[in-house]
């Protein structure tokens, strides 16, 4: 069979040379497809740190008053309204995903203000999300929230739990 | 064992391709070993250009990457698309009014990307409609078709949409000369040299937002004007225009069409034409025609009917138009980058003129005339000339440039594409086409910087291409390299509709440019639904609005009762969603209507004529999650007079008002 198979090809070869004309085209090196330009983003891997997600938020830049800001939680309830209830209540009710009561107890601020900023790498790394996945069978949106309108989100969660 | 498999399998198609080498009219010629890597673009990479091709009688435009081929959008313009509810939904409706109405199909035959100084700069992509005469804009930051304008005292908009250097003007060419508008076109049809007029339109183009307006019209001699294009660098301010049926023949244009040896390239001073009516020497002509704008604040058309269109007259004026001879019934009519050679292609003739820009100029300064055109000048061949091409194939119709020098012409008749080199007219390579190729598109290739290292031929038949689909077969494009000496053929691909004219840009100058989403908060739509809280059920008469939200995975409202009989039902849909590549679809059983696709952030809106009385789910069309399939929900339609009230419900949550029962 092995040699079968050399002869032919060794045939082609010869028919190559002796085709009248041949191939006229350039023979150049294939070009790697890895040249072109750009490529769809690959989901990264590395350390992940449970505890504040990941994102740009943390405790430190995040710096929490003890007291409720009412401005901020009053815009927070706003965004609410339109980004947020059609899935989630504000008492501990699941209706698409968790109720928000108490969640400002069950989550740290920064991990809060990550996994609404910045969901779909927690869903695929945190360990508390993908329970919840879980349960909730729907990958909470990325609904685009600004930074200031995700704090005033976080501070309307502190005022849904009981802050003053 | 795998690999002796590979290796018979390669051998094999080496012999396949090397053994009818002798005969390069097989289909199966001019493929070599490496083409499949070339075109080759791997999972989860991105291509190296975008190509927005015309989809001729499909009405839409396609996109595709190159090198892969791969089909990546439809973008509906002229014809309604039920899939993404265009041409269906009220917002878009207006987009498709004319003066005649609505209308609901079109024939796209060229795409036109919009430039800055010559260069292609991925703003905009414009399209034609060839049957009822119209030039589209396409937002090449929503691919979408923002705007539309008709064209008035045209018929045929074929020599369109060609732009100047700067997108300052799309030029609009119309095909089959008409008597205008305003006059009584009660004539006799043999009076075409009389009362039929061929007028061509100079569309300006907002700098900064794109907004079309008819700046004038030429009104010029009963021809057929084919194609075009505008001067560029040296040549910027003129336009040139193939004309065939220099004739004027009315009937049997086959035979009747093709007597002259030479018909025209008309030459056309845009710059003067501009003087003129600046000047005041234009006429406000009445005329009726539709201006369709679509705004992505209020994700909504408007139709505007326009009452009046500037016309100069071109025989009132010597120094606007000039006709330059050209063998025979020219088709394509093309001006290299440097601006300095216009090419024409004519379909009947055995060589390929090459017009010298600097000659035409010394010709008209030195009044090298030979007689006139119903009134315009004709400069002497010879003066106008800078070479001929001879012996180039049969059936030239259209070039493109690689901006290194070479031009690459499409021979219809003959069935493949020709490499010339423009300062000595030889011919440097030729390659078969399968079969019958049209146009041809290098990226930037009719721009001041062509990116030359793709070739695509786009062709009319593709009979034992492909696999047979009964009496009706896909047309194609074919992709060569033609970075080397010699065009390599790389790849074959069906299209959409029909393919004519094309461009393609590289993928950096629109890709960073996309839009993702539609900001909720800045949706200016007048029955938007900001928030399930907002959601609700209004009759006004026999009206019912129902202003719904889409969110992953329910509809609020999702029950409604209270519709009767004699309703109309406008259901005015939001998708809350406000990540990227997450629409709701809607659709609701019965309904003589489509569907509608919302994209993030979007209202849209389905008009509804219940028929019947009874239960009608509506449902959410486009997977949008693990519970996609619970998205849905129910109305109930009542008789006429019925005392059912108007209720609305999600759960039992909204307004606090218990679900519906009867």
């Amino acid at each position: 069979m092995k040699t079968f198979y050399n002869i032919f090809v060794i045939l082609i070869v010869a028919m190559t040379l002796a085709s009248c004309g041949g191939a006229e085209q350039d023979t150049k090196a294939p070009e790697s497809a890895d040249k072109h330009e750009g490529s769809a983003p690959q989901a990264g891997t590395g350390s992940y740190d449970p505890k504040r997600g990941e994102g740009k938020f943390t405790l430190a830049n995040l710096a929490l008053s003890d007291k409720l800001d009412p401005v901020m939680a009053k815009a927070g309830e706003a965004t609410t309204e339109v980004k947020c209830s059609p899935c989630h209540k504000l008492t501990d009710e699941k209706l698409v995903g968790p109720g928000w009561k108490g969640v400002t107890t069950r989550r740290a601020p920064d991990w809060i203000m990550n996994f609404i900023t910045n969901p779909d790498p927690m869903i695929d790394k945190d360990p508390a999300v993908q329970a919840m996945l879980e349960m909730c069978m729907v990958r909470m949106p990325n609904q685009s929230l600004s930074d200031k309108e995700a704090r005033d989100l976080l501070e309307f969660m502190r005022k849904n739990d009981g802050l003053k | 064992m795998k690999t002796k498999l590979h290796l018979a399998m390669i051998a094999g198609l080496l012999a396949i391709v090397l053994l009818p080498s002798c005969k390069p009219k097989d289909t199966s010629s001019a493929v070599t070993g490496d083409a499949a890597s070339k075109s080759y673009v791997a999972p989860g990479k991105y291509d190296e250009f975008y190509n927005f091709v015309s989809g001729g009688f499909s009405g839409q435009m396609s996109c595709y990457g190159l090198p892969s081929g791969r089909l990546l959008r439809v973008i509906p313009v002229f014809a309604v698309d039920p899939e993404k509810g265009w041409g269906y939904s009220e917002e878009t409706k207006p987009m498709l009014n004319t003066s005649h109405g609505f209308v609901p199909w079109d024939d796209l035959h060229h795409t036109e990307m919009s430039q800055t100084n010559g260069e292609v700069d991925g703003r905009w992509v414009f399209g034609n409609a060839n049957n009822t005469p119209r030039v589209a804009r396409i937002d090449l930051t929503t691919f979408r078709t923002v705007e539309i304008i008709e064209l008035p005292n045209s018929a045929g908009n074929h020599s369109s949409p060609f732009i100047t250097e700067n997108t300052e003007y799309v030029i609009a060419g119309t095909r089959f000369s008409v008597p205008s508008d305003n006059a009584d076109g009660d004539v006799a049809i043999n009076t075409y040299k009389q009362n039929f007029k061929g007028y061509l339109s100079f569309i300006s183009v907002g700098k900064d937002d794109g907004k079309m307006d008819i700046a004038f019209q030429l009104a010029c001699p009963g021809v057929n004007f084919d194609l075009s294009h505008a001067g560029k660098g040296k040549s910027h301010g003129w336009f040139f225009f193939s004309c065939y049926n220099t004739e004027q023949a009315n009937s049997l244009l086959e035979v009747n069409a093709s007597q002259r040896d030479k018909d025209f390239i008309m030459a056309v001073n845009w710059k003067k034409a501009e003087e003129y009516i600046k000047a005041g020497k234009g006429k406000k002509v009445p005329a009726k025609y539709a201006h369709n704008t679509y705004s992505d604040a209020t994700h909504s058309a408007t139709s505007e009917m326009k009452t009046d269109v500037m016309v100069l007259d071109t025989k009132e004026f010597t120094d606007i138009c000039y006709m330059i001879p050209c063998p025979k019934s020219p088709h394509g009519c093309d001006v290299d980058p440097t601006g300095e050679y216009i090419v024409g292609s004519g379909k009947l003739a055995a060589l390929i003129p090459v017009f010298s820009f600097d000659k035409v100029q010394a010709a008209i300064a030195n009044k090298a005339f030979d007689g006139q055109f119903d009134g315009i000048n004709v400069i002497k061949y010879e003066a106008a000339l800078y070479g001929e091409v001879k012996k180039p194939g049969l059936g030239p119709l259209h070039t493109e440039f690689d901006g290194k020098g070479n031009a690459y012409t499409s021979f219809f008749v003959s069935s493949e594409v020709v490499k010339w080199n423009i300062k000595d007219l030889k011919v440097l390579d030729r390659v078969p086409t399968f079969y019958s190729v049209g146009h041809l598109c290098v990226p930037g290739g009719d721009s001041k910087k062509p990116f030359g290292k793709y070739l695509i031929a786009y062709n009319k038949i593709t009979k034992d291409r492909f696999l047979p689909t009964g009496p009706e077969l896909s047309q194609s494009a074919q992709l060569f390299d033609i970075s080397g000496e010699k065009m390599q053929m790389i790849l074959d691909f069906p299209t959409i509709g029909e393919p004519h004219y094309a461009q393609a840009a590289p993928a950096d100058l629109i890709r960073k440019n996309q839009v993702k989403i539609f900001k909720i908060d800045e949706n200016k739509h007048a029955y938007v639904t900001k928030g399930e809280k907002e959601s609700k059920v209004v009759r006004e008469g026999n009206k019912v609005h129902v202003y719904m939200t889409a969110i992953r995975s329910h509809f609020s409202p999702d029950n409604i009762e209270g519709v009767k009989m004699g309703d109309e039902v406008y259901f005015h849909v939001t998708n809350l969603e406000q990540d990227w590549d997450v629409p709701h679809g809607f659709a609701i059983k019965g309904a003589i209507n489509a569907e509608l696709l919302i994209m993030p952030g979007e209202t849209a809106t389905l008009k509804w004529i219940p028929e019947k009385v009874g239960i009608f789910p509506m449902y959410c069309t486009d997977f949008c999650s693990a519970l996609h399939q619970e998205m849905q929900g129910y109305i109930r339609v009542s008789p006429a007079g019925s005392n059912v009230p108007l209720m609305f419900s999600l759960g039992n949550t909204i307004d606090g008002k218990a679900p519906a029962t009867k």
